[in-house]
């Protein structure tokens, strides 16, 4: 059940990300079509929709990994239709994977302080030793005491069992600080004994960020989203609260006569 | 009418090159496409092949064709032995470790094939029916390099028919296309990779032989012509045996021809033309575009 | 947090935390760091026959460093770093033996600045590129400017290369001379010891932890918004300079320059040092030089295709069991002797 009350609203919501006619074809395949999206800051919002419904094309469009067909992106009211995905993060749009990307040979507290110095702009000194750079190990040490990472700081991350890797996919992405982040089925392979951990987190979020999270899982989109987009076929189907999404005829239909309309997307 | 013969002359010479280098090269490409496993060590298997035939021909007394055949089969056999059990644990490798395995298999090979048959190059000697010239109406050219050019031919349509036409063919294009997909298929990913390693390297034994009378042969070849393999499957582009084929003619005959006209460091224009290549078009001719 | 902590403050802090505190300390200089260049003085000393052999161990040790911060930090897999040794080597070379210039520690700020160039240049052109055809196109440069060498033997002497090359006194005056290495010996090793200490440092800052970053998961990297490729360029062109510095070492104490130090062969050696000490260590670079080179001198005098077949075999068991070489073996034993049995 989303708790909406509990969260502070500014007075001014903000558009935190925008996009205007969206577009993206392969060839002959429209896989994302005619989108127009919006997400305020502070904002908790779910994408659902069946397998190759363009979701994932979608969130690759926002993050710069693809480029657009058509439309526009605006984050903050910029346009960053044309920009790269490093320019992108820089200018506070994240993301996690819905497979891990983490530096594996690494330990916990390393996979978060290097995007932690990219953000700081101290990833490129040369010639002073990471060993001083006091203040990152500390907020990066205090992110992970806010997830609950703490204890496994020093463990590489290979060691760690996937529910709490999941974690530190998410500690990398909060370290850069984003205004915008982008949740790609962050419960995505977590056994069922350990989903909670990632849920917790979730829920601890800090309130400002617009979070955009694509999901399968039901009981997660209630637990956390105020708002659903339901996407089918690369253009949005439906949106609005949990319950009014749950209660749309036309949405069960879609999910429910999933198995005959089951586009194929590469 | 003089410049006419010498053309003739230098394309039939570039074009037999080239065919050879394609023989050997066919298998390299395909099994990159296919499983992504860099194989330097595809010229000591050219190397093996090689050696078989030549031994079979000059010491055992055996026919041509059958020495071929025996070139074959044997590079191919030795293939699928070191497939099954040393290849195979390095498919999820990084690319790091296939490359220090070929490259130690390629000290293996030319050790052991210096200790067993000793440093000397072996010469090839050609049956009298391919000895010779052929009178092609304009010119005479070697009857064995018309001989290279029609076997190449035949061999890349044959191959391409097969890709085309058969069943298996189907499966390695699909594999090469989308391997994940292929195995979500039901195609056995595994044993295809099996195949076409042991077909590949057993064509690569071929070309070791075919190729031994003006490439040579001797326990260097595997090293040195190492580049020009890798170059013809690198810019015909992965997988496409129609690419390594343009690919490696074209190499032979850039390579005659300014073998002729710059004997000294002709080669320069070769490296510098595969770099631009694959700076403007990193799979190559006809590869894949990398998703 | 109302009141902001000082740095030293946040420094104790941390330090109570065991993960902090080994990140913390991890650029701190370790005792047995000086071992390396004890025993290399201890060689001089007890070796003076042999310091011929033992500046060549050096400067080896040098072009594997330099390969490392490559390879083994930022995973660029390149089989054409000797175009680096190479263009350090005739940089030198041609210099000294045209009678242009001929003092040795400032000849070697000038083969790293063109070995650099080479690798700036090449690096902005290739490192677009991955995998096999990032492998292509360093084996092709090389070839290149190995083609180029041999073409221009009017100036580069071609296969019989420069001899006799006339390198000015250190300092205005310890003199090289060839039948009694020991000033080759110390220079090469004072050479070593600077740039040593110049890729400890580098290794240890936020830059090399960056590249670290950029080999164990490059699409991460992306995704956080790293300039994945300035980066990679600045790490292949000071690896490249750090190449040619070897490269110029080379001919400097051999007062001798040729084609072999642009060919496959080196390359190919040096690539193999490097893991069979184990890469991304720094210090596999010293054990990879030292067993290799000491091997070879032994073994491949005397049966060189055993030496062949014997590598040769070494290479597959370490690509099948032993992907980090020798230094890596050396933590796994480690571990299992602090820890008991592996982890479950």
């Amino acid at each position: 059940m989303a708790t909406p009350s509990l969260w502070a609203r500014q007075a001014v919501t903000a558009t935190r990300l925008e996009t205007r006619a969206l577009t993206r074809h392969f060839g002959a395949l429209m896989a994302v079509q005619q989108i127009d999206f919006k997400l305020d800051a502070g904002a908790r919002h779910a994408l659902i929709g069946p397998n190759g419904a363009g979701k994932t094309t979608f969130v690759n469009l926002l993050t710069g990994v693809l480029s657009p067909s058509g439309g526009r992106v605006l984050l903050k009211g910029r346009d960053i239709t044309a920009m790269a995905q490093a320019e992108r993060v820089k200018l506070g749009i994240a993301r996690t994977f819905q497979i891990n990307r983490l530096f594996r040979g690494l330990s916990v507290l390393e996979n978060v302080c290097i995007p932690v110095a990219e953000r700081v702009g101290a990833a490129g000194s040369m010639f002073y030793p990471t060993g001083r750079c006091t203040d990152i190990i500390a907020e990066s040490m205090a992110l992970l005491e806010a997830l609950k990472l703490a204890d496994a700081a020093h463990h590489r991350v290979s060691e760690l069992p996937y529910g709490r890797q999941r974690l530190v996919e998410l500690a990398i992405t909060l370290g850069l600080k984003p205004a915008v982040l982008l949740l790609d089925e962050p419960a995505a392979g977590v056994p069922s004994a350990e989903s909670h951990i990632i849920l917790d987190a979730i829920e601890a979020l800090p309130k400002d960020i617009a979070v955009l999270i694509i999901e399968h899982d039901m009981d997660l989109v209630f637990r956390f989203a105020e708002r659903v987009t339901v996407m089918v076929g690369g253009a949005i189907f439906a949106e609005g609260t949990p319950h009014e999404i749950e209660a749309n005829p036309q949405v069960r239909a879609v999910y429910l006569g999933q198995a005959g309309q089951r586009t194929s997307h590469g | 009418m003089d410049f006419a013969a010498n053309f003739a002359n230098i394309l039939l010479g570039g074009l037999s090159a080239g065919t050879v280098l394609f023989i050997v090269s066919v298998g390299l490409s395909v099994t990159m496409g296919l499983m992504g496993f860099v194989n330097l060590a595809h010229g000591a298997f050219a190397m093996f092949g090689g050696y078989i035939i030549v031994l079979a021909m000059n010491d055992a007394g055996f026919g041509f064709a059958v020495s071929l055949a025996l070139g074959f089969i044997g590079t191919a056999a030795l293939s699928v032995v070191l497939e099954q059990f040393l290849y195979r644990r390095l498919y999820r490798g990084g690319e790091l470790d296939q490359v220090l395995f070929t490259i130690g298999l390629i000290f293996i090979f030319m050790a052991t094939i210096t200790i067993v048959v000793g440093p000397g190059s072996q010469p090839l000697q050609l049956p009298p029916a391919l000895n010779g010239q052929l009178n092609l109406g304009f010119t005479q050219y070697r009857t064995y390099s018309i001989f290279l050019i029609v076997v190449g031919f035949l061999i890349v349509a044959g191959i391409w028919l097969a890709f085309e036409r058969t069943r298996i063919g189907a499966q390695i294009r699909a594999t090469v296309d989308n391997r994940n997909m292929a195995e979500s298929l039901g195609i056995n990913v595994d044993r295809l990779f099996t195949i076409t390693f042991a077909f590949g390297s057993g064509m690569a034994g071929l070309g070791g032989g075919l190729g031994a009378e003006f490439l040579g042969l001797d326990p260097q070849y595997a090293l040195k012509y190492l580049v020009y393999f890798l170059i013809a499957v690198s810019v015909g582009g992965l997988g496409s045996v129609v690419g390594v084929y343009y690919a490696s003619l074209l190499l032979g005959v850039l390579d005659f021809v300014l073998e002729l006209y710059l004997p000294k460091g002709g080669t320069i224009f070769i490296y510098a033309l595969t770099i631009l290549l694959l700076l403007w078009r990193p799979q190559g001719l006809f590869g894949r575009k990398a998703t | 947090m109302t009141v902001a902590a000082t740095p030293a403050e946040v420094a104790a802090a941390l330090a109570r935390q065991p993960a902090a505190r080994a990140l913390m300390r991890r650029h701190r200089l370790r005792w047995w760091e000086a071992l390396p260049w004890l025993a290399a003085l201890l060689y001089y000393f007890a070796f003076p026959d042999y310091l011929g052999f033992g500046s060549e161990l050096l400067i080896t040790i040098l072009f594997a460093l330099s390969l490392d911060l490559a390879l083994g930090y930022a995973g660029i897999i390149t089989l054409g770093h000797a175009a680096f040794f190479g263009t350090g080597a005739y940089t030198v070379g041609m210099l000294a033996f045209y009678g242009v210039w001929s003092e040795p520690i400032t000849s070697l700020l000038l083969a790293a600045l063109a070995a650099g160039i080479v690798g700036l240049l090449s690096g902005l052109v290739l490192l677009r590129t991955r995998g096999l055809t990032l492998l292509m196109l360093t084996l092709c440069t090389m070839a290149l400017l190995e083609e180029a060498a041999n073409m221009g033997h009017a100036y580069t002497g071609g296969f019989d290369g420069l001899p006799s090359l006339d390198i000015a006194p250190v300092f205005g005056v310890f003199e090289f001379n060839p039948l009694y290495p020991n000033t080759q010996y110390l220079y090469t090793l004072g050479v070593l010891l600077v740039c040593f200490a110049f890729l400890r440092t580098l290794v240890s800052s936020p830059f090399g932890q960056s590249l670290t970053g950029i080999r164990e998961n490059l699409l991460r990297m992306h995704a956080i918004g790293a300039p994945v490729r300035r980066r990679l360029v600045v790490c292949y062109t000071i690896s490249a300079a750090i190449a040619g510095i070897a490269g110029g070492l080379w001919a400097q104490t051999n007062a001798y320059v040729n084609l072999s130090a642009l060919g496959l062969d080196r390359a190919a050696t040096v690539l193999i040092i490097l893991i069979l000490g184990g890469y991304g260590r720094l210090y596999g670079a010293f054990v990879g030089a030292v067993v290799y080179l000491a091997l070879e001198h032994f073994l491949a005098q005397i049966y060189p295709t055993a030496w062949q077949l014997g590598l040769g075999l070494l290479l597959v068991a370490i690509a099948l069991f032993a992907r980090n070489g020798i230094l890596g073996l050396g933590e796994v034993l480690w571990q299992r002797l602090r820890f008991g049995r592996a982890k479950p």
